[in-house]
């Protein structure tokens, strides 16, 4: 295991575009704001936020799916906007992505074999239909389900086993980085304990690097080796382990929002009534200071940067700090 | 007695039995969580408090649902109608199901008060805007005359809650309030609908697949699997000594704070579909502890402790 990073982020920006229309004033919108990340090779680096916070752009623009509006991604060192399509989909073949619902993105008519199966297809790689058929067999086989499977309609399966289905896709052509976009959101808790521990078993059978999205704070603690904090399009907090003390107070207020499963510990959540601001109208300084209860005067002036540290944080009062100080 | 009691509850849609035998009590000032996998029927049972089973062509086949000391089945339809909206209340998991888009949701709320209480249209309104209050609507009185889609899920699901207090009911029967919103949004509207229990002596019956809700939120649990219940006792308990394979499994489906990776494991296979429900248990497929007994009779629900447990070997019987 090496911390050489497979996936880079240099001062990514990515803007979208509202509006403009006959009547509607064009409104930009910026998911994600000056980001810089290194995803290391062999280890499971999660992203957490809320809804808006620009983790499933960041996904989207880690595979070379949406390109930058500024900055640049790196796949191995190579710029993902830089590529020729030819050599996009050759690369495309190592950096594969699981969704939340992976149906969402393959014909429902097709039996779960040839949706394995369509990515072989589409990198033009030929085989004979017994190779073929094995292949199948042994990806069905690595991700728990029977090779019988592979003749199943997808409205057969149940949730967990349609997202069985998505893993064995995105393994199908051997990738070194995968990107889990909330790969257990919509499944029962049981069905998501299973897939979960399933990930971990394909990660180091197959050496994967895995860039995991996710919600769930408590998930993302267990799952991942590093945990990257969002908050409306921003990295607030890079955890350098999933055990490191807390430094920024949205990451705090995240962590004290998991509901413990232990009624002997009941949380006093706070009564705060704040929610996540529009990502149209950015606050000029700290996108969190509106909602944060330590937030003073320059953290609605000046916005906070990511301090170089080993555990990065962009905050004008990390927790660390105001802990010191009382 | 208790506000709500329910009795040998099962349901019937066709020539399938869904929910079997549920028993089910909760009180003024109590929160009472029905919790279960998607496929236990705990949805089904909600429509049956609320009586609006017909609507997906299920009935009641058997058992009562006594609420404040009158039962429900044996009484003409229109009378569940009228204790709809008004003493028993629903609060579901998506608040655009509950919803106008093309109406204010100050008058959506304006209307259940002039409905169910009565109130001209100055009163309704005034009353609105304090239950608006009590939700921790920032801007009440602006919120009031906004449209649902200018307001954040968190906010529309405030609003659905408070319609449904706007009838001051006696029960709530909240379905998945929280899953379709934010983490930090969530905690905030279940210890809102805590609160309420609390304050206003209302019942709540909450209905979860998340353990971690009913450990924060419910007073009393009641576990089901594939349409019967599979445990049922005081949350210290069910958590502390969980007697069902089941509801220990379902515990340890959430990673707790410092578990080691690789020590997850899930319940293995799937809820069986109600239209294979085998004669035996129902969790045995799935069961680490399964014996030769369990493949072939159904246990009963028997007593241990303050709990009530259906299982052949329970965890801890001696503990």
């Amino acid at each position: 295991m090496s911390d050489r990073p497979i996936l880079r982020f240099e001062s990514v920006v990515r803007d979208f575009s509202s509006g403009g229309g006959w009547f509607g004033e064009r409104r930009v919108l910026r998911a994600v704001n000056a980001v810089d990340l290194k995803v290391p090779a062999g280890r499971v680096t999660g992203v957490v936020g809320e809804s808006g916070c620009g983790k499933s752009t960041l996904a989207r623009l880690a595979l070379g799916l949406i390109r930058p509006s500024a900055g640049r991604v790196l796949f191995e060192g190579e710029d993902l906007a830089a590529q020729s399509r030819g050599r996009m989909r050759r690369l495309r073949a190592r950096m594969q992505m699981v969704f939340q619902d992976p149906y969402s993105s393959i014909d429902p008519r097709w039996a779960v074999g040839d949706a394995i199966a369509e990515p072989f297809q589409v990198q033009g790689i030929r085989m004979s239909r017994a190779e073929r058929a094995a292949r199948i067999a042994d990806l069905l086989a690595m991700v728990g389900l029977d090779p019988s499977q592979a003749a199943s309609l997808p409205h057969h399966l149940s949730g967990g086993q349609k997202q069985r289905v998505g893993i064995a896709r995105a393994l199908a052509l051997e990738p070194s980085l995968v990107v889990l976009d909330e790969p257990t959101a919509s499944l029962d808790v049981s069905i998501q304990a299973q897939i979960i521990a399933l990930l971990e078993g394909l990660k180091a059978r197959l050496d994967l690097t895995y860039l995991f999205i996710s919600h769930d704070l408590g998930l993302v603690r267990y799952f991942c080796d590093r945990i990257v904090v969002m908050y409306l399009g921003s990295v607030v907090e890079i955890l350098p382990s999933p055990d490191a003390e807390i430094r920024h107070p949205y990451t705090r207020a995240l962590m004290d929002s998991a509901f413990v499963p232990d009624p002997t510990r009941r949380q006093r959540l706070t009564r705060a009534t704040g929610e996540i601001s529009s990502a149209f109208d950015l606050p000029p300084g700290c996108a969190y200071a509106p909602r944060c209860p330590h937030a003073v005067q320059r953290c609605r002036i000046e916005r906070p940067r990511l301090d170089p540290s080993t555990h990065p944080v962009a905050c004008h009062l990390p927790l660390d700090r105001a802990g010191a100080r009382s | 007695m208790a506000l709500l009691e329910v009795e040998g509850l099962t349901i019937g849609i066709g020539r399938f039995t869904p929910v079997e035998g549920v028993d089910l009590a909760v009180d003024r000032g109590e929160v009472l969580g029905l919790v279960g996998e998607s496929g236990s029927g705990k949805s089904l049972t909600a429509m049956a408090l609320m009586g609006l089973l017909p609507l997906i062509r299920g009935e009641v086949r058997s058992g009562s649902i006594v609420f404040d000391g009158v039962d429900l089945t044996d009484r003409p339809p229109d009378l569940h109608r009228r204790l709809r909206g008004r003493r028993i209340a629903l609060v579901t998991q998506n608040p655009m199901t509950s919803l106008d888009p093309i109406r204010t949701v100050g008058a959506q709320i304006d209307e259940v008060s002039r409905l169910h209480r009565g109130l001209d249209a100055r009163s309704a309104r005034a009353r609105s805007l304090a239950l608006m209050d009590e939700m921790r609507i920032p801007r009440a009185s602006a919120v009031h005359g906004q449209y649902p889609h200018q307001l954040s899920g968190g906010m529309k699901q405030r609003i659905v809650i408070a319609m449904a207090l706007a009838g001051d009911p006696d029960l709530v029967v909240a379905d998945e309030p929280t899953t379709a919103l934010d983490v930090t949004v969530q905690a905030q509207i279940v210890r809102l609908m805590v609160d309420l229990v609390r304050d206003r002596g209302l019942a709540l019956v909450l209905i979860t697949h998340d353990m971690g809700v009913v450990a924060q939120a419910c007073d009393r649990v009641v576990v089901l699997y594939a349409g019967r219940i599979a445990e049922t006792g005081p949350v210290e308990t069910i958590f502390a000594a969980p007697h069902h394979p089941y509801t220990r499994a379902l515990i340890g489906c959430i990673p707790t704070e410092g578990q080691r990776r690789g020590t997850l494991i899930g319940i293995p296979g799937q809820v069986p579909s109600l239209v294979d429900y085998p004669d035996h248990c129902r969790f045995a497929p799935r069961c680490a502890a399964a014996s030769a007994t369990c493949t072939s009779a159904a246990p009963a629900l028997d007593a241990i402790g303050a709990s009530r447990v259906a299982c052949f070997h329970p965890l801890g019987r001696d503990a």
